[in-house]
């Protein structure tokens, strides 16, 4: 027979001020372990939208990013007239033949520069990123020295207020719109006119090309025809592993950094833990002599202090948890190292992770609560009911 | 006397307890300290850098390159001493993960660095040979290169395959100098560019300003940049420092969560440590009162709280403070070269001390209040 649960959650509650600091120590460790799994989360989420499933980026061989790239006009044309590249409304190709640079643009608040993309597209290059869509104000007109902003640019850098210019490549840029690209990596990223950017940063290349396939199966043929191709020195990625690659350094740097934290605060947290079941069987040493008179035998012994261990870090875990969820309310924004640009992304909390949290917590519990619970099964009933 | 006697006979009653607590502080002033040495890393480009040296720039961002015709320009201005040059190269060694920087350079810029010691025959090599390379000696021994070595490169911003011949092998002038990064010849490079179509040759990454006067760089800066106001390719000058800072300060939230977590496992441990003390006077309650009942005041009652947790604190800390550069040592090894220099600071270990001992007074402020307070004949009925 077990000893019932009841008794063992009085338990804790009798010694609030012990539970409350046991509990608050184990819940820091929860959120920092929380935080960081949101963190990663809400990097590999806004890579991975910020590519459509049957789209493909093209840029020079060799090149990390879309900014070291280039593709001629000539080698553009070959590349656009590829039997695998989509038909549109009107006979159009679906090809994005875009220039991506990089400027730095002032922060708001602390008015240091940081490096942003803007992106020089044509309307096919909106047409191929349905998920890029104008908040505010309009979109740039062709041949006009127009950009439009992303949303976490709009609330972070300084003159990108509709209405607001930058200044760069020796000309003013009138902001006309802020977009939402539904938290992908173009949130980051200021666009204009491609033909436009071009003239003003004094280029005749472009960096890169997006392209619709008119069949998905086709990707593998497209993609060996490239790099066949004498005229040519590009390759071809699908959009979706293109941008989730370049999150790669970024997301590994904070996982790891992250759960070796996590790691080496869980030590102390246990520790907590375990200071408070040894002093909670210190305490209660006639009791465990009276339950095992009683009968209760030495498996229910450690169960129950193994369940009180538990229910501690079940505490913990739950507080945690809930202030880490407050974290979904903010947003993040460092560089990544591989594209070197500015990136804003948000914590997602997912179900997943809520789950591991959890077990991470129970698990913190459990390790802590185990040597103070043996204990408690291995007293004597003789020796423990004369302890009073 | 008696009472540092009767603290220590406290603190060891309840061996494991102490014990346990003695680990959990360890731990945390030792992650206090080595994420304090972190941030210090991030920043220790930035701290290495000169006062003297100037960097010149393009306006618009660090991937847009000056025309060489800039340079004669820029060294015509009144108290500019030397210009050299140099270009990120951004080479792959056999992996991605393999990074480490490469710079395209004029063999003047070994005469802007005197702070890298290259021996005398080692330079007149290197000059010799035009594919020739000098890597710094954290580089060296991280690959294992030696003089006479081929680097193999793969170029992602001027594609092709590189090679590179070592040359010489620089070091620091001292240890907080980085030394983690490789220079070849920029002509190499220009001519390899002048071969191929596209217009990219005769362009400079960023020019190295030397300057003979510290304290005139803000107006040096200033005449630099005007040179070239409203041109093609505007300029951006300013002291390394402050290009160097830039750097970080675009990763300055990521510095900020560590800062910020730095300060959670000191929360941490101040709970387990206020967990402790405030069990400890709990079951003493009736002892406080046969002290008390004895003839002792409430003062003396809270000192030997206040004792016995700061007593615990400075063995803790003393352990962490005293592990850390261990630690660090070993995690620059495990890092593999990631942070050049990762050393711990006075500042750190000072910041570390005072938050044991914070940790310490914090504690006890609860327990040592509650037990001076006891009523005699309530605590003595108080069972523990």
């Amino acid at each position: 027979m077990g000893v019932p649960l009841n008794y063992i959650a009085r338990n804790l509650w009798a010694r609030r001020l012990t539970t409350a600091l046991t509990a608050g120590g184990l819940a820091l460790v929860v959120f920092v372990f929380a935080t960081v799994l949101m963190m990663d989360e809400g990097l590999k989420r806004t890579l991975v939208t910020t590519g459509e499933l049957d789209n493909v980026v093209i840029i020079r061989k060799g090149a990390e990013n879309e900014i070291q790239s280039g593709i001629n006009r000539e080698q553009a044309g070959i590349i656009e007239m590829h039997r695998a590249v989509a038909t549109g409304e009107g006979g159009q190709r679906m090809v994005s033949k875009e220039a991506v640079i990089l400027i730095s643009l002032l922060r708001l608040g602390d008015n240091k520069p940081s490096n942003v993309v803007i992106r020089g597209a044509s309307a096919m290059g909106f047409t191929l990123r349905p998920q890029v869509k104008i908040k505010e104000g309009r979109l740039f007109r062709p041949g006009a020295a127009e950009v439009i902003v992303g949303s976490s640019i709009a609330a972070r850098f300084a003159n990108t207020g509709i209405g607001q210019t930058l200044k760069f490549a020796q000309r003013e840029w009138t902001v006309v719109g802020v977009f939402d690209a539904g938290g992908s990596g173009f949130d980051s990223e200021v666009w204009g006119d491609v033909e436009q950017l071009m003239q003003a940063f004094r280029r005749n290349a472009y960096s890169s090309m997006v392209a619709r396939l008119a069949d998905p199966t086709q990707f593998e043929t497209f993609r060996a025809d490239i790099g066949e191709d004498p005229r040519l020195a590009q390759e071809m990625k699908r959009e979706q592993t293109f941008y989730s690659d370049q999150s790669k350094a970024l997301s590994t740097f904070i996982t790891v950094l992250g759960l070796t934290l996590s790691v080496i605060f869980s030590i102390g947290a246990m520790i907590g833990a375990m200071i408070t079941m040894y002093a909670s069987v210190a305490s209660r040493v006639a009791e465990i002599g009276t339950l095992r008179a009683l009968g209760f035998r030495r498996g229910a012994v450690l169960w129950a202090f193994l369940a009180e261990a538990l229910l501690l870090g079940c505490v913990g875990g739950v507080v945690g948890l809930a202030l880490a969820s407050l974290m979904q309310l903010a947003s993040f924004s460092t560089v990544n190292f591989q594209t070197f640009a500015d990136l804003s992304f948000r914590f997602i909390l997912t179900p997943d992770i809520a789950f591991k949290t959890l077990l991470f917590a129970l698990l913190m519990g459990l390790i802590g609560g185990f040597l103070p619970a043996a204990r408690a099964a291995r007293l004597n009933i003789v020796d423990a009911l004369r302890m009073v | 006397m008696h009472a540092l006697k009767l603290i220590l006979r406290n603190a060891l009653r309840h061996k494991i307890r102490t014990g346990l607590t003695v680990v959990g502080l360890t731990i945390a002033v030792l992650a206090y300290g080595l994420l304090q040495t972190v941030v210090d890393a991030w920043y220790a480009g930035a701290d290495a850098a000169s006062q003297t040296r100037l960097i010149t720039r393009s306006s618009l961002s660090l991937a847009f390159t000056l025309p060489l015709s800039y340079e004669s320009r820029i060294r015509a201005v009144e108290g500019v001493t030397t210009v050299a040059r140099s270009t990120w190269f951004g080479g792959i060694y056999k992996e991605p993960r393999n990074f480490f920087p490469q710079f395209a350079v004029t063999p003047n810029y070994l005469d802007l660095y005197g702070e890298f010691v290259l021996p005398e025959a080692e330079r007149q090599a290197w000059m010799r040979d035009r594919k020739g390379a000098l890597v710094g000696r954290q580089l060296a021994d991280q690959y294992g290169f030696k003089v006479g070595d081929v680097i193999p490169l793969r170029g992602a911003i001027y594609a092709g395959n590189w090679q590179f011949v070592v040359r010489g092998i620089f070091d620091g002038a001292d240890d907080t100098k980085i030394t983690r990064h490789m220079l070849f010849h920029w002509d190499y490079l220009n001519e390899w560019l002048a071969s191929r179509p596209g217009r990219r040759a005769n362009q400079v990454g960023v020019y190295i300003v030397g300057i003979d006067a510290p304290d005139r760089a803000a107006a040096i800066s200033r005449a630099v940049d005007a040179q070239f106001q409203n041109s093609v390719a505007e300029t951006l000058t300013e002291t390394e420092q402050a290009f160097q800072l830039s750097f970080v300060s675009m990763s300055n939230e990521i510095i900020a969560a560590i800062r910020v977590v730095s300060y959670v496992v000191i929360l941490i441990i101040l709970a387990v440590m206020a967990n402790t003390m405030a069990m400890s006077a709990r079951e003493r309650t009736s002892e406080y009162a046969t002290l008390k009942a004895l003839g002792f005041g409430p003062g003396f009652v809270a000192l030997l709280i206040f004792g016995e947790s700061l007593a615990i604190c400075a063995v803790g800390g003393g352990i962490g403070v005293w592990l850390t550069p261990h630690a660090a040592a070993g995690f620059k090894t495990a890092a593999g070269g990631i942070f050049p220099i990762f050393m711990v600071s006075d500042s750190t270990v000072l910041a570390q001390t005072l938050c044991a001992l914070g940790v310490g007074v914090a504690a006890a402020v609860v327990p040592a209040m509650q037990a001076s307070r006891v009523r005699i004949v309530e605590g003595l009925r108080a069972m523990g």
